[in-house]
Order: C-alpha cells, then sequence, then structure tokens
C-alpha cells in the first residue's frame, strides 16, 4: 500500500467511524464542539501512524482510544490550571474520573442514542438552516470541509467558519447533548427532517451537468435519512421522509437528457426509473403508514410519489389517489403551491374544467404573483378546453415571468402553436 | 456510488448441507448485515442455493441451450452478493475487510455502472424511450379491447 492508498484508506474509515467517535466522545465531555476536535486529533495521529503501521484490524477502537489518550492530556493541563482556580477542581476532578471509565464504556456501547443526541444537536433550530446543514453533514456524514464546498459551490474558508461558528453557537447557548422529550420532540424532528430534505434537494434540483459532484449530495442525505430511521424507527415522519428521497432517487437516471435538460415527470422514460429505489421507498412508506395511519407531510408527499411509481406508464396514474392525499397536504400546511398542484391533479381526475375552476380561485392569490407556472397550468388547461386564444396570452405570460431560457422557449412554443390550430 | 460486493462459492457453500459450525457464522453475518443498515449503506444483499439448484444458458446463432448444475469450476460461482452505496471505492473496500469470512474465503468488488458510465452512442437514451413508448401502446392496445 503507498501512502496515498494509506489516505485514501483512512478517509474510508473516517466515513464509517467518525460520527459514532464523534457521538462517543460528546456524550464523554458534553460539549460536540471539543468532542469533535478531539476526533480531528485521532485523525491526525491516524494520518501520520497508519501510512506506517498499516490500518488496524479495529481501526474505531484505535481511534477512539487515540482520543481518550488527547482528552487526557488536556485535563492534565487543566489540572495545572485547577490549582490556581480552585473552586473548579473537585468538579474537574469529578469529571476525570468519570471519564476515564466512560471512555472504555463508549468502545463497547451501542452508540445509537449518542447518534441520536448528535443528530438532534447539529440540527438543533438555534443554528441557521446553513449552519446545520453544514454542521450534519460534518458530524454525521463524515464529509470534510472540502467536500461539502465542494457540494454547495462555496468556498472552503466559508464552510469551515461555518462550523466553526455553530460550534460556538451551541458551546454559548450551552445546548445539551440530548434528545428531546414530550411536546418538544415534534419541532425539533421536524427541524432535523428539514435538514436533511434540504441537502436532498440541494442534489436532486441541480440538473447542470456542471454539478456532477450534486449526485452525491442525494446520495448523502439517503444515507443521513436511512441513519436515522434505524436511530427512531417508531417515527412514522422518519420513513415518510426517507420513502420520499428513495422514490424521488429513483427517477433521477430518467430525468435529465444527456445534453442535461430536465425531463418532466410525464415525459420521462419509466424504464430508466430505479426498481430497487423504488422497493425500498415503498417499503419505507408502508412502515410510516403502519405506526400511524393518519399521515404526516412527508408521508403524504411520498405517498403521492409512490401513486407515481406504481404506473407503469402516465397513463395508468391514479390521480383521484393523489388529489386526497394532495386535499390532506393542503390542511396540514396550507400553501397556495400546494392548492395549485391538487388542481393539477384534479385536471387529471376530474377533466380540465374541475381544476379550472380551482386554479381561477388562486389567481388573486399575492403569494402567486409572479409564479410561472400558475399561467403556464392555467393554458394547458385551456388548451384542453379548445380555449387556445385564451391560452396563447396565458403561455405568453408564463413565458415572461419565468427566468430559465429554455423553458421560455418551451412556452413561447406552446403559445405559438395555439395560432397554428384552426379555432373552432 | 454503488458496489456489489460478490461472495465466491466454496465446497461448503456447492454442498448445501449447514454444519453446526454455521450457525455462528450466519449469526456473525446477522451482526455485519445490521452494522451495515444502521450505517445507511446496504441497498440490498441475498445469499445463493448452491449450483446444483441452477441452470446455465449458453447462447448459440441457433435456440440457447440450458445446461442444469452443478457446475464444477466452485471459486468461479457465486454464493451471494451485497448491494452497498458508499462515498468511495475504499470505502467499499472497507466494508469488505470488515466481512465475517476466515481464511479462503474470497469476495470480489465491483462497481455498478451508472447511465453516466456508457458513452451515449452505445446507450442513447432517447432510444429507450422510445422503445419503452412503443410498449406502453403495445399494452394499452392489449388491455382495451
Amino acid at each position: 500500500m503507498t501512502a496515498t492508498d494509506t489516505h485514501r484508506a483512512i478517509d474510508a474509515v473516517w466515513r464509517i467511524e467518525s460520527p459514532r467517535l464523534i457521538a462517543g466522545l460528546a456524550r464523554i465531555v458534553r460539549d460536540v464542539g471539543l468532542a469533535e476536535d478531539l476526533a480531528q486529533d485521532a485523525l491526525v495521529a491516524a494520518l501520520e501512524q497508519w501510512p506506517e503501521s498499516g490500518v488496524p484490524n479495529n481501526p474505531g477502537a484505535w481511534l477512539m482510544a487515540a482520543a481518550k489518550h488527547r482528552a487526557i492530556d488536556q485535563w492534565r493541563r487543566n489540572k495545572l490550571l485547577e490549582r490556581k482556580h480552585e473552586e473548579l477542581g473537585y468538579e474537574l476532578e469529578e469529571q476525570q474520573k468519570m471519564s476515564m471509565a466512560d471512555f472504555d464504556a463508549a468502545l463497547d456501547d451501542d452508540v445509537g442514542d449518542d447518534l441520536l443526541r448528535l443528530v438532534f444537536t447539529a440540527c438543533h433550530p438555534v443554528l441557521s438552516a446553513e449552519a446545520r446543514v453544514a454542521l450534519t453533514l460534518r458530524l454525521l456524514g463524515g464529509l470534510t470541509t472540502v467536500e461539502i464546498a465542494r457540494a454547495f459551490l462555496v468556498s472552503e474558508p466559508t464552510i469551515a467558519q461555518r462550523i466553526v461558528r455553530a460550534k460556538r453557537t451551541l458551546a454559548e447557548k450551552r445546548i445539551p447533548f440530548e434528545v428531546p422529550r414530550g411536546p418538544e420532540l415534534a419541532a425539533r424532528l421536524s427541524s432535523v427532517l428539514e435538514v436533511i430534505y434540504l441537502i436532498f434537494n440541494e442534489g436532486y434540483s441541480a440538473t447542470a451537468g456542471d454539478d456532477w459532484m450534486r449526485p452525491a449530495l442525494c446520495e448523502d442525505a439517503l444515507r443521513l435519512g436511512r441513519i436515522l430511521a434505524e436511530l427512531a424507527p417508531e417515527e412514522p415522519e422518519v420513513h415518510g421522509l426517507v420513502a420520499l428521497m428513495e422514490i424521488q432517487a429513483s427517477r433521477s437516471r430518467a430525468r435529465v437528457s444527456p445534453s442535461g435538460e430536465p425531463i418532466l415527470l410525464f415525459d420521462q422514460n419509466r424504464a430508466l426509473w430505479d426498481q430497487l429505489l423504488i422497493r425500498r421507498g415503498l417499503a419505507a412508506l408502508e412502515r410510516a403508514e403502519k405506526i400511524r395511519v393518519a399521515r404526516g407531510p412527508y408521508t403524504l408527499q411520498a405517498a403521492i410519489a409512490a401513486c407515481h411509481a406504481r404506473a407503469r406508464s402516465a397513463d395508468e396514474t391514479d390521480w383521484t389517489a393523489i388529489v386526497g392525499f394532495y386535499t390532506e397536504l393542503a390542511q396540514l400546511m396550507p400553501s397556495p403551491v400546494i392548492e395549485l398542484n391538487r388542481a393539477v391533479a384534479v385536471g387529471m381526475a376530474l377533466g380540465p374544467q374541475a381544476a379550472l375552476d380551482l386554479i381561477d380561485r388562486l389567481t388573486a392569490e399575492p403569494s402567486l404573483q409572479g409564479y410561472h407556472l400558475l399561467p403556464s397550468v392555467r393554458g394547458d388547461l385551456l388548451v384542453k378546453l379548445d380555449r387556445l386564444r385564451e391560452a396563447r396570452s396565458e403561455f405568453e405570460r408564463a413565458a415572461s415571468l419565468t427566468r430559465n431560457a429554455r423553458e421560455r422557449e418551451l412556452l413561447l412554443n406552446r403559445a405559438r402553436a395555439c395560432e397554428n390550430i384552426p379555432v373552432r | 456510488m454503488r458496489f456489489m460486493m460478490i461472495v465466491k462459492a466454496d465446497k461448503n457453500s456447492e454442498s448445501g448441507v449447514f454444519r453446526k459450525e454455521d450457525k455462528k457464522m450466519f449469526a456473525d453475518m446477522g451482526k455485519f448485515n445490521e452494522e451495515m443498515v444502521k450505517a445507511g449503506v446496504m441497498l440490498a444483499g441475498e445469499g445463493l442455493l448452491p449450483s446444483s439448484k441452477g441452470s446455465r444458458i449458453t447462447y448459440t446463432t441457433g435456440q440457447p441451450t440450458v445446461t442444469d448444475g452443478p457446475f464444477t469450476e466452485t471459486k468461479e460461482l457465486v454464493a451471494g452478493f451485497w448491494l452497498i452505496q458508499v462515498a468511495s471505492k475504499e470505502e467499499a473496500l472497507e466494508w469488505a475487510r470488515r466481512a465475517p469470512f476466515g481464511p479462503g474465503a474470497v469476495l470480489e468488488i465491483r462497481q455498478v455502472a451508472e447511465v453516466t458510465d456508457f458513452p451515449p452512442d452505445v446507450f442513447p437514451p432517447e432510444e429507450a424511450a422510445r422503445e419503452q413508448e412503443l410498449r406502453d401502446q403495445l399494452q394499452r392496445k392489449t388491455s382495451r379491447p
């Protein structure tokens, strides 16, 4: 093995071991920032020693032992300080006595609970969404600062600083290293799910060829979701989110043309959908629905995605079921965009006039002003109703509102097509 | 990226007989699987029955010929597989290193091809889409008398 090979092997070990290592350390030192520093020190020791000694048989235990030595060194130094700060002495000594045993226990323990604490701490609402995303990828995804920076197309120092600040905020606000209980749990869990879905979407919405690194971001989000599903198996929305991501990811091969253009769901070649991911998604959805009959927002979105996944062709889509899920979703989190989606589903299930009636109620909605999909969907329905003159002006309006050149071209083409067909 | 970890067959796996010491092997394997599931990397994994339960289909210019197992070249046969999603080939190797196999066992690591790994002229997506469309039309015709 060359030194480069060993460094790559160390990176791989780090991906696998660092979340457990940091979680175990955080339980002992009760400070996520300090735990990460200790883990980093262990990594440095590995980078120094493994190229010569080779990767040890149990690399996780090795790293934990290295972190432990480092911590003891620090405490010794603190001990010296302690003589000057008598009042801290007793506390430190107690902490040290307890901690020595803890390090050894942490090696053998199932670290599931610690990992879950780490998830909730990294996704604490006291941090900004950006900071939560960076910290989660770093602490739980095992990504390096360079990898996170590359994935989000920002500079490495920016991400590094974001992480340093986030760790400082957690320490300053004395955020406890624990899993929230009782009424707090629901809100905190939704913050965790939001972070994971944000990471997924950052990878999923990037379709340009330059962004080749980003499918990896979808995989990172899926990995985090799958880990979380094992850590909190009794939470239906966790499975709902995993189901949603698995099913969406199943389409990634079909949603981009060779030249990098996005392909809409109905035009996708369903033979390219990944059946393994669909099966996994449907299984996760079933788990979510088994735990609780009333579906949460992620489970509902997964249920909608599942309707598409089950349909062998666009024609076979169960639109009536989709309308039902959108109706539930609109009740849970009212939003004009969900209403618009519901209207599209209604159009497919009951015909264009029913959808148009719904959409005409949305046109006054302030948040949809300037949203190009509203006139675009309206134009679509008007074409189906043979009201081509009106359809044309809707497509033209949509074209003037979109910022995407390719989409504008498409909409103008549709507007022109309305002229060519004789009006009855 | 995805990797397939392919478990090569040996005399024991080909015999199809379970021995007492296999009990521990199954327990260790269960633990290993659990570890990969908890880490969010395992997508699928299966063990295969001996080749005596399988057949081999050989394609020629005429009709394909079918040969029933067992097959003799034990080391070339597959006894099971995992499909894992990991960040790098090194990570796949690291997981393979942790698999609870004894001396003599062989595990092969192969990366799963993505659509982007094929040159567009070999596998043009439009072609595949057209084919699917034809299949769908055919199906619609047959399902709607």
